[in-house]
Parts: C-alpha cells; structure tokens; sequence
C-alpha cells in the first residue's frame, strides 16, 4: 500500500515538472500559434543558472537566502524570453510555418551552445536544498521532502495560471488575442505587448521547472533537447494550447513514466510516443485541443 | 503554404544535358584533383544530398514539413547493420535493397498515420514517430548496442571491388565514392522523372491549393502517401550508403535534431529547386566539418547560420543564385 503512495508522489513529481515545461509551451501556441523548438533550452538555462547560483556563487551561504535564490532561474529563462519574442520571433508570424519552426531550432542550436559557453561542458548541481530538507516517512518508506516541495510548486503554478487566465482581466485579453488576434487588435489591444507577455511567462514557467528540478538532480547539457521531446508528447496527448490539456497529458505522461520504469523500462519511452500517435490518430487537436 | 509559391524552372532537355554534363565530369574528375579527405567529405555530402532530395518531394512539392526523416535515414542505416551483424551480408547491393524493402516498411506504416495531417500537427506526428525509433534503438542494448552503436565494416560493392584488402580511406576515396556517384546519379535522374510527371504536376497541386486538387479529382491523401513512401526511401537509401562510410550507426541519427539538419540542408540550398537540396546538403557538410574544426561552439555557429538564412535568404543558396542571375540578364538587356 505504502509502495503505491510513493509510486503516485513519483507519477505527480514527473506530472508538476512537465506541466510547468509543456504548459509554457502550450501557453506559448495558444497566443502565438508558434511552435518553439527552443523551449527545452529555456527550461535548461533555469536550471543551470539556478544551479551556479546555489551551488557555485552562493554557496555556503545562509540556506534561506538559498532558497530564495531558488527562482533565480526563472526569472533568468523569463528575461531571455522576453528579449527573444520581440527581435527574433516577431518579424515570422506572418510567415509559413516551416520558416517559424526553422528559426525556432536554430535558436535551439544557439541556446544549447550559450549554455556551453557560459557554464562549461560538466554537469553542475546544487544538492544542498535537496539534502537539507531531508525525508518524511510513508510507512516503511522514506521520501524525499524536496520532491514534496515540487510537487507542491507544480500543483501551486497550475492554480495561479488558472486564476490569472480566467480570473483576471490579463487573462481576458490574452484568451481575446488567442481566439482573434485581429480583432482583439481593432478593439485596442496592443497584441504586441501581449505576445511579449505571453511569451515570457511561457519562458517563466520553463525556467522555474529548470530551477525546482536542479537540486534533485544536476544541470546537464542536452538536457533541453531531452524536455522538449517530452513535453511534445504531453502536449500532443492533452491538446496544443490548452493549458488543461497540458495538465492532464503531464499527469498521463508522468504516470505512464512511473508505471513503465518499473514495470518496462526498455520500452517505456516507446509507449509514450505511441500514446501520443495515438492521441493525434483519433484525436488530431488532441485530448482537450480545438481544431483550428 | 500561405505565401505565393514561386514556379519551378522549366527547362528544355538541351538545357538539362547543358547543366548536367559538366557537372558529372566535374565529379567524376574531382578525386583526381582533391585530396581523399576532400572526396570522403564530397562522398558524405553526396549521401546526404539523395536523402535531402527525397526529403524535398514532400517539403518543396507537396508543401509537407517533416521533422522525423531522421526515422527512414537511421532505418536505412540501422538494416544494413543488422545485416551485418546477423546475416553476414557484406555486398553493398544487397545492403541497399534491404535498406529499400525495410523504408518502405516504416515509411508506408508512418505514412499511413501522418498524411491524415497536414502542417504543424503533420511535422509534430512525424517527430513523435521517429522518436519512437530511437528510444527502440537507445534502449534496446542487445540488438541494437545501444549508444555504442554498431560497427558496419566497409561492403563488397558488386561483388568483385572489396575494400578488405587495400587501404580503408583509399577504398572509401576512390571505388566507394563512384559508387556513391552513380546511386547519387541515378536518384537524382529518378526524382527529376518523378517530379516532372503528371503525379508530381499532382502534387504541386495539392500543394498550391488542396480544395481546387481535391475537386479536380485528385485523391489528395494516397498521392500524398506515395510521395512520403518516396521521400522515406529515398532517405532509407541515403542511410544504406552513409554507414559503409561512418563505420559506425548511433542512435543520434535518429535522434530529432538529426532530422533538423535535415531540414536546415533542405533550406540552404533553397526549397523552392530541384537542385537546391542537393547543393545544400554538399555545402551543409563542408560547412558544419569546417564549423566542426573551427570552434567547440560549432553548432551554435550553425545555428547562426540558420537564423540568418530563414530571416535574410529564405530562398536558400540556388534560389538567391537565381534571383541574382535573373536580375543581372534584366540589367544586360536593357
């Protein structure tokens, strides 16, 4: 019993960690209609620059000025996005979509490298938030309380977003651009400081993955590469641009995950990408998406 | 597709037979003139251009974006493996009709499911199954070695010139390269002859505007179907004839930014051509060996490289070419 409590806080663990990623992209699709291939790089960039910032420039100091460096990264990912959207992405919504993808990988390509350049070739970690916090117990088992801690971050990050799309006036007019960026535009949005918003909190969210996940485990290069094929596959299965979507494909990849690394780990990335298949065979928009 | 598609060049046999015969003695003579590196690297730009080609059928004809060819490359590659390693095949021909038969296996497989799609949902289904190959490949240690790999020694190529005996660059500089030459040749002629059909006016067609296709009669999805069942095994080819040459096969060629330097080769050269994929994947590969050597930061470089080409040149290398040439001949006779 114990065993299947530490299996579901390992399934939402996955589940909190992509939904921060795939949401932002999601997010991202929805107002802009562009897919960003670079978005794993952002998720990459929090978790290094969180990673320097606990584990190589702080480090030692006082471990609550550390936690609160903690989003360190996010902000970081958020101020790279927000750079990003008006100088490069800006000048090809307008154009066909394989020029956007096109330019959206080279991005990938320069991004992986910048991290490269900055921070070197080896893996950099900041452990010590992880180990501070210790574990609790779940009958036989012991658990990390970090872990606890994302799953509350991922859990917290999905109810704000929420609120602030459909509760807020912010949110209005986002959901506006998204549906009728010409109209929206007519009834005096300005829809450029809007993508610029959107695109930054998708950014955000990436870089705040990046910065819960690196005590727990390093910063590698690659690592981008490697989050982005995954949350392609939560967003494909829950539905490009909704962020439900995006909640439930991360709850569904997260425990497909769980499941397959210990029951078939050979095959278990496999599944996933099947899953996905299958979701655009049936369902093209996928599980929660509108057909444009 | 919104923006207006440019025509393709028509050109008269003359003009053809004009173009292309210096340009096949140049390739023929070339291993005589440049160093047997320089022939290696022109023999991976030769691969790669067959399968940029046969990537091109469904990106500049049919207005189809695929970012899973990284897929039909590493089967290519992954079957002449495994007949190595399991049937003990070593004579190229046989390499490369094993590496047709099991492209259009996947490739009529994938396809049935993704041309049901067309744009972003078409190029994110296409990623999302070749991704399913590489986690098969990385995974599946005792088939397929894993990251590790595995080793392909250099083929008989048929059946008399084996490389066994002489020297292993001079085998891949010389006899492999004319080798490469004629497949390259030969695929080269076989897409001209497919594009130039009524089937390839067809998928023009669809293309320019699916409805008009549709209503003149066109059956938009299996004309599709069979231009991805080309396209695949024209990059299954590509990855026969690459892995006599890298020796080795890793999962990273099915990995997805493989299939994005597929595309990248695609759009240097320029799309919009028939000869555009090829010069760009030749360029493309001298391009990132010299990168390679250039900086550690080489694929940061390339991605430069790539922004700029998508904001400034998205005509590509042939297309700027053309627009150049035609505006100069404008100049002239005035």
């Amino acid at each position: 019993m114990d065993i299947l409590v530490v299996h579901l806080f390992n399934a939402l663990l996955y589940a909190s960690v992509l939904f921060l990623i795939a949401g932002g992209l999601s997010l991202i699709y929805g107002v802009m209609r562009i897919v960003n291939l670079a978005h794993g790089n952002l998720f990459a960039f929090g978790a290094f620059l969180t990673a320097s910032a606990v584990g190589q420039w702080f480090a030692g100091s006082n471990s609550a000025l550390l936690y609160l460096l903690l989003p360190i990264g996010a902000f970081g990912a958020a101020a790279i996005g927000a750079v990003l959207e008006p100088t490069l992405l800006r000048p090809f919504y307008r154009r066909p979509e394989e020029y956007q993808l096109l330019v959206t990988f080279g991005l990938m390509m320069i991004l992986e490298d910048l991290i490269r350049f900055i921070w070197g070739p080896y893996p950099i970690s900041a452990t010590v938030l992880f180990s501070k916090m210790g574990s609790a117990k779940i009958g036989d088992f012991v658990y990390p309380r970090y872990n606890l801690l994302v799953i509350a971050v991922g859990g917290l990050a999905a109810l704000f977003l929420w609120a602030f799309i459909y509760r807020t006036k912010f949110g209005v007019v986002l959901r506006a651009t998204s549906q009728d960026m010409r109209r929206a535009a007519a009834l005096g949005v300005n829809v450029n400081l809007v993508y610029v918003q959107a695109f930054t909190i998708g950014c955000f969210m990436a870089g705040l993955a990046g910065a819960i996940i690196v005590p727990s485990q390093s910063a590698v290069l690659g690592m981008g590469v490697d989050a982005l094929v995954l949350s392609f596959i939560v967003v494909v299965t829950g539905g490009l641009g909704s962020l439900e979507g995006a909640l439930v494909g991360a709850l569904i990849v997260g425990t497909v995950r769980e499941i397959g690394i210990s029951m078939f780990p050979e095959i278990e990335l496999a599944v996933l990408y099947l899953i996905a298949a299958i979701v655009l065979i049936f369902r093209p928009a996928g599980l929660f998406g509108k057909t444009a | 597709m919104s923006s207006v598609p440019l025509p393709f060049e028509r050109r008269s046999p003359l003009k053809i037979v004009v173009w292309a015969v210096p340009i096949g003695a140049l390739l023929i003579l070339l291993p005589r003139i440049i160093t047997p590196y320089q022939t290696i690297l022109l023999t991976y730009g030769l691969a790669m251009a067959i399968a940029v080609l046969g990537f091109n059928l469904l990106l500049g004809y049919t207005g189809l974006l695929s970012f899973g060819h990284s897929a039909y490359f590493g089967v290519g590659a992954y079957t002449v493996a495994f007949m190595v390693k399991y049937l003990h095949v070593n004579s190229m021909e046989l390499f490369v009709l094993g590496a047709i038969a099991a492209s259009v296996l996947v490739t009529f497989l994938f396809g049935f499911v993704c041309v049901r799609y067309t744009k972003i949902f078409f190029s994110i289904l296409t990623l999302a199954l070749s991704q399913v190959l590489w986690s098969l490949a990385f995974k599946f240690f005792n088939v397929t070695g894993g990251t590790d790999g595995l080793r392909v020694p250099t083929p008989k190529l048929l059946g008399i010139v084996s490389g066994e005996k002489e020297d292993k660059i001079l085998f891949l500089a010389h006899d492999y390269y004319y080798y490469v030459l004629a497949v390259f040749a030969i695929c080269v002629a076989v897409m001209w002859l497919i594009v130039h059909s009524p089937f390839g006016k067809a998928l023009q067609a669809i293309r320019d505007n699916e409805v008009r296709a549709r209503f003149v009669g066109i059956q938009i999805r299996r004309y599709r179907l069979v231009a991805f069942l080309v396209s695949g095994v024209f990059t299954g080819i590509a990855g026969a004839l690459w892995v006599p040459l890298n020796g080795l096969t890793t999962p990273d060629i099915l990995y997805w930014p493989f299939s994005g330097e597929i595309v990248f080769m695609a759009v240097l050269g320029g799309f919009r051509n028939f000869t555009g994929p090829i010069v760009g994947a030749v360029v493309f590969n001298y391009l990132k060996t010299s990168a390679v050597g250039f900086t550690v930061y080489w694929q940061g470089l390339l991605g430069i490289v790539l922004v700029f080409l998508v904001m400034v040149l998205p005509t590509g290398i042939v297309g700027s070419l053309r627009l150049l040439w035609a505006h100069a001949r404008r100049r002239l006779s005035q």
